[in-house]
């Protein structure tokens, strides 16, 4: 069913996109693409004390690609770099078939539909795949802008 | 004589339905529906003299090979050719590669030019890149006008120098259908020495197609775009061009003689066909060019012509749709890329799909394109000979839910 894909909060996410536009001086600034269909998300953090201080998004796509992107902006703001590298291990596993935690992944949860249309996961998982990139080039020490492609996860 | 109307009789997946609704096929710029008489062909194959083709003395293997060359011939002569130089490939990508490889890295020198045009699939863009990479050479472009998505032809023979060796056209755009003067590009390309690549994928199916008229060097199409099987396409080229090149791939049925320390290869087209081959779905090629042929082309041109002018009538009236592409339909065929404001591309795909209404949805594999055209997607409904003005009504219908559904009002 398309209302399964389309939960009332993923629409109001793409049409009231939270923590949107750019964030000059970020620690991490990621490109996310999607090969397959084009979407393109920039993501940006400021990190202070170890913990995302802010994150914000720009991006071109999808209802679900921008909700997505949008919820986690909202999701991870505040967390620590682990625990939101942590969220989004689960929100991937989630994607991927996994029963959710509702009380670790909240309102994401409502993106588990998206799981029966196989082609839009990717669309889902994009500004995950682009969070865990930016925080591996964080801590590696090369904060520049970097690319990461929802590709090269399954 | 029109496409009669019973065609669709002819297409077993177009008799089903999706949850109870009537399957509406508008996507045959990706692949097209085949007709019965291609599956029976496959299967009459593997049922009754499925044998290797070339080499067998028994008389299925015999069979076999008359077949597959009988296949070459009709589908030769579907593009004006000769069949000694049509050579079966996996399909377009595969055809276009051979040309790179083959020719391109026989003929193709460091500081020698390719011109492209941003109109490209991605096959007929990528493997010009990796031979420009490979051999120093320098890839230019020749760019779209974004306004009605014909070429800037304005800048050909600027672009065209004494060493522009290869240039690369699709006939037809996969996206905004525009029909590009091939035959006037491969004239001026001509002039300055270089040999022409036509990417013949979106027009050989759709439109009759003639190698002489084209007045190209090489011509690569895919089957299973114009009722044939997948896996298997063709790549015609000029017979002194084909001698001229080396192998692409090395091993059995493209060999005259082996030595421990080389050998020596046939003549084309049989050189470019090493392996054994993909006998059966080459076979349904046949089929399928005999099924167009008794159609007509003129005629599936003339249907397309007359659906692509309904349907750009038809989406004018839905508010927020914007199409791409030359308006005229004697220009273009009929691939339809647009945008509904307001809603993503993959979101009206999705919706559509509810509907029972397939199209596509993305960047077609023309990224270039739609940057050009200021975009990073398009949805895409694509017409073929067993399309009717009923299958665009349901795409209206289809889109005025979506508009519904994602609350846009009006």
């Amino acid at each position: 069913m398309l209302q399964d894909l389309y939960r009332e909060i993923i629409l109001d996410h793409y049409a009231h996109p939270r923590n949107r536009g750019k964030l000059e001086g970020a620690d991490i600034a990621v490109e996310g693409v999607n090969p397959s269909c084009g979407d393109e998300i920039s993501l940006y953090a400021r990190v202070r004390d170890g913990r995302l201080e802010e994150v914000r998004f720009e991006g071109r796509g999808c209802s679900i690609s921008q909700a997505s992107a949008s919820m986690m902006t909202e999701a991870v703001k505040g967390k620590s770099l682990d625990a939101a590298h942590e969220l989004a291990e689960e929100f991937k596993a989630m994607m991927h078939g996994q029963v959710p935690d509702e009380g670790r992944l909240g309102d994401l949860v409502a993106l588990q539909g998206v799981r029966r249309f196989p082609v839009r996961i990717k669309c889902a998982t994009l500004a995950w795949v682009a969070l865990q990139q930016g925080l591996r080039e964080y801590a590696a020490g090369r904060p520049a802008r970097v690319v990461a492609s929802s590709e090269d996860e399954l | 004589m029109p496409i009669p109307l019973d065609v669709r009789a002819d297409f077993p997946l177009l008799q089903r339905s999706v949850d109870g609704k009537p399957l509406v096929y508008l996507d045959s710029a990706a692949t097209s529906q085949k007709p019965r008489a291609v599956l029976e062909a496959l299967q009459r194959y593997y049922e009754e003299y499925n044998a290797n083709v070339h080499r067998g003395l028994y008389r299925i293997a015999e069979r076999a090979t008359l077949a597959y060359e009988e296949a070459r011939a009709k589908v030769a002569a579907f593009v004006g050719a000769r069949p000694e130089e049509l050579v079966f490939t996996r399909g377009t990508t595969e055809a276009i590669n051979l040309v790179a490889y083959a020719w391109g890295d026989a003929f193709v020198r460091a500081g020698d030019e390719v011109l492209v045009t941003e109109m490209e699939h991605h096959s007929n863009l990528v493997p010009w890149q990796l031979l420009a990479q490979r051999r120093g050479a320098r890839l230019r472009v020749l760019r779209v006008r974004p306004e009605d998505g014909t070429l800037d032809l304005d800048a050909l023979d600027r672009l065209l120098t004494e060493r522009t060796r290869i240039v690369a056209v699709a006939h037809q755009s996969n996206v905004v259908g525009t029909i590009n003067p091939v035959r006037y590009i491969s004239e001026r390309a001509h002039a300055v020495g270089a040999v022409v690549v036509v990417d013949g994928a979106q027009s050989v199916p759709h439109m009759p197609v003639r190698v002489g008229e084209l007045g190209c060097d090489f011509l690569a199409f895919s089957g299973h775009k114009m009722c044939g099987p997948t896996g298997i396409g063709a790549l015609w080229g000029r017979r002194e061009l084909l001698e001229a090149m080396p192998p692409f791939h090395g091993g059995g049925e493209m060999i005259e003689r082996v030595e421990l320390e080389h050998s020596t290869y046939k003549d084309p087209p049989h050189r470019f066909e090493a392996g054994t081959p993909n006998i059966a779905d080459a076979i349904a090629l046949g089929v399928a060019v005999e099924y167009l042929r008794a159609l007509g082309m003129e005629a599936v041109r003339e249907h397309e012509k007359a659906l692509v002018r309904y349907a750009m009538a038809q989406l004018a009236e839905v508010r927020g749709v914007r199409l791409y592409g030359p308006k005229d339909p004697e220009l273009r065929g009929g691939a339809l890329a647009f945008t509904l404001e307001g809603v993503h591309p993959h979101d009206v795909a999705q919706v559509l799909d509810e509907q029972g209404v397939c199209v596509r949805a993305g960047h077609h594999c023309a990224q270039p394109l739609h940057r050009a055209l200021g975009l990073t997607a398009t949805a895409r409904a694509s017409v073929y000979l067993y399309n009717t003005p009923e299958d665009i009504d349901a795409l209206v219908r289809g889109l005025e839910r979506v508009r519904a559904f994602f609350g846009l009002s009006g």
